[in-house]
């Protein structure tokens, strides 16, 4: 893993390597719109719709599992995958789809409210850095430094030691661990923006900060943040699973993918189906992310962007 | 330089500070008592314990003299005793940080020994499909759950390799093969995304290299191709590598934490679970204090060699 933007390469995106045609025809207002430009980079749209797969699974999940993902069956344990149960059962006979299902709600459900709070804060703090600049801006960005280094898993394991375990204590310390990438990463831009001439102008017209920040300054920084914020998902999604399987995050017998890969170690000589399935899921989860990302990146790059 | 350096090395003193601070005030944080939450599990819990353990943690003191105290023992070396073991929190660490340490190192070894052929057949073959495999590997590999990866592995090799010692740790200098043999399925789990990272940028950087003037210029006074990609564009092309690594170095450090409780490898990650599940501090504290302490140092100088190598690095 690489920084919680998962490192992609600072080169061109993961496009295919095509000779530009010589002549190009115009192209259409679908073809121009976001979805239509989504849909000329193969490899973001296949992230876009792994991650529109995973979010509907977290969110319906409970609806379209086909069975209790805690009801116990001893008659059933052990099973590869069958008609009856798509992907095996485990150790109690419970059925590892709807088990995945479930865990998807805990795992997107812990990352999205991580990411939101890293996303918040850490926007908010480096645009009033940026902003007040001075001793404000150097306690904000000090304190940022100072949390940007702790290795990301020490951080969020010491985070845990304090609030004790759980996956609300989870997203908290995900959170507190991700909040200083978001606020370089508005610092930086804002501090350009600031400069600009409207800017000036909306100050001397006497608009408040708030409205400043707010209507003139946010704008402008939204793209880095939104592709940061999808990629920032696909590695939280395996730091949750990292500290569910440490047994720091989501407790049993609430399902959760890190946990059932940890759990299912111990009977994986019988059967290694759930430790097959559960760490597909997760592989799945933040690759989804991850490519989409890297496609946005590249869609809300201007200097990429084709007329 | 000197200067940079002077400089670099005065950041690193402050962030080290505010990193002691705030592991300091972690255990303030621990929401109620964390005298009766640490003595919590015991079972012969008397007032005298308690109170004993309160002096010996020094808070019975205002909180300034509480972080000066402590602050001193660390300057000194001393970071408290284990609750359970009594022993120093220092000896406990050092038992087991080299072992975490040797994991990393070969894990690092182990990503750039096996990105960089496979970043160069990557961009020598540009569009075909060796290229292709390559990058389709890279991209899937990048967040591929190395404790998933352990857990796979450990599983192929106890059933086709029952008798590979995939389990435990022998130290290096007692069994050196034993100890490599024992390390090397931890260390791949741990490094495949660390390879594909490291391949994906090591290809684009190769290219954009291979493209520029002074590549045309080798090439054109009759360089074998040969020369041109080792001379001359390898070096350029490494050097976003060299960035990544520094990077990524904390990411495989995490990594060797989680992966340790996989193969049952007696490094700091399974110190510092076993000493929150038992609620022992002063390890937990000196277990963050210690390991951010050689990631920071890791980073700067990983920081100053990359300014040493590429001059084109400024050092404002």
């Amino acid at each position: 893993m690489s920084a919680p933007s998962t490192g992609p390469a600072p080169g061109p995106g993961p496009g295919p390597a095509t000779v530009p045609t010589p002549v190009r025809m115009p192209r259409s207002a679908f073809e121009r719109s976001f979805f239509g430009r989504l849909l000329r980079n193969p490899v973001g749209f296949l992230g876009f719709v792994l991650a529109v797969f995973v979010i509907l699974a977290a969110a319906l999940g409970p609806l379209l599992s086909p069975h209790d993902p805690l009801a116990q069956s001893i008659r059933e344990r052990f099973q590869g995958p069958s008609a009856a149960h798509w992907l095996g059962t485990d150790n109690f006979g419970r059925d590892t789809l709807a088990r995945i299902l479930h865990g998807y709600r805990t795992s997107i459900g812990v990352s999205l409210g991580a990411v939101g709070i890293a996303t918040m804060v850490g926007a908010v703090l480096g645009l009033l850095a940026a902003f007040f600049g001075g001793w404000i801006d150097r306690i904000i960005m000090r304190l940022m430094d100072v949390l940007l280094a702790f290795p990301i898993i020490l951080l969020a394991i010491a985070v845990l030691a304090v609030l004790g375990p759980g996956s609300f204590n989870t997203g908290l310390a995900i959170g507190i661990v991700y909040t200083p990438i978001f606020a370089r990463l508005a610092r930086a831009p804002a501090l350009t923006v600031l400069n600009w001439d409207y800017v000036s102008a909306a100050r001397a017209l006497g608009s408040s900060p708030a409205r400043i920040l707010a209507r003139h300054v946010t704008p402008n920084v939204l793209a880095p943040i939104m592709v940061q914020v999808t990629l920032s998902l696909s590695t939280a999604i395996l730091v949750e699973a990292s500290l569910s399987f440490l047994g720091l995050g989501t407790q049993p017998p609430t399902p959760s993918l890190g946990l059932m890969l940890s759990e299912s170690r111990n009977t994986m000589l019988l059967s290694p189906w759930v430790s097959v399935f559960s760490g597909l899921a997760i592989l799945l989860a933040s690759l989804g992310f991850n490519l989409f990302g890297d496609g946005l990146r590249d869609l809300l790059d201007p200097t990429l962007r084709d007329a | 330089m000197a200067q940079y350096v002077v400089r670099r090395v005065l950041d690193l003193l402050f962030v080290l500070f505010g990193v002691s601070l705030l592991i300091f005030l972690m255990v303030r944080f621990i929401p109620g008592d964390a005298v009766a939450i640490m003595l919590g599990a015991n079972t012969d819990i008397t007032p005298d314990r308690v109170e004993n353990l309160r002096r010996q943690l020094g808070l019975h003191l205002p909180i300034h003299e509480q972080y000066w105290q402590w602050l001193s023992g660390v300057l000194r070396g001393d970071l408290g005793n284990s609750i359970w073991t009594g022993r120093p929190v220092t000896q406990e660490i050092g038992a087991r940080l080299p072992v975490t340490l040797e994991i990393t190192g070969l894990s690092l070894l182990f990503a750039v020994v096996a990105a960089v052929p496979l970043g160069v057949l990557a961009a020598r073959a540009r569009g075909t499909w060796g290229d292709l495999v390559v990058r389709v590997m890279a991209i899937a590999g990048l967040t591929l759950p190395s404790f998933w990866v352990g857990v796979l592995l450990l599983y192929f090799f106890s059933i086709y390799l029952p008798t590979w010692p995939a389990i435990g740790y022998v130290p290096f200098t007692q069994d050196p093969l034993g100890n490599l043999a024992r390390l090397a399925l931890p260390v791949v789990a741990v490094s495949l995304p660390m390879v594909a990272g490291l391949t994906r940028i090591l290809r684009s950087s190769l290219l954009e290299v291979l493209n520029s003037d002074f590549v045309r210029t080798a090439r054109s006074k009759g360089a074998s191709e040969r020369a041109v990609l080792y001379k001359h564009a390898m070096r350029n092309a490494m050097i976003p590598v060299i960035t990544v690594i520094g990077v990524q170095v904390g990411y495989l450090l995490s990594g060797v934490v989680v992966i340790e409780q996989v193969f049952a490898i007696p490094g700091v990650g399974r110190l510092i679970i076993g000493a929150i599940n038992e609620r022992n501090y002063p390890l937990v504290q000196g277990v963050v204090l210690i390991v951010t302490a050689v990631f920071v140092v890791v980073n700067m100088l990983v920081d100053l060699a990359y300014a040493w190598i590429d001059p084109r690095v400024e050092y404002a």
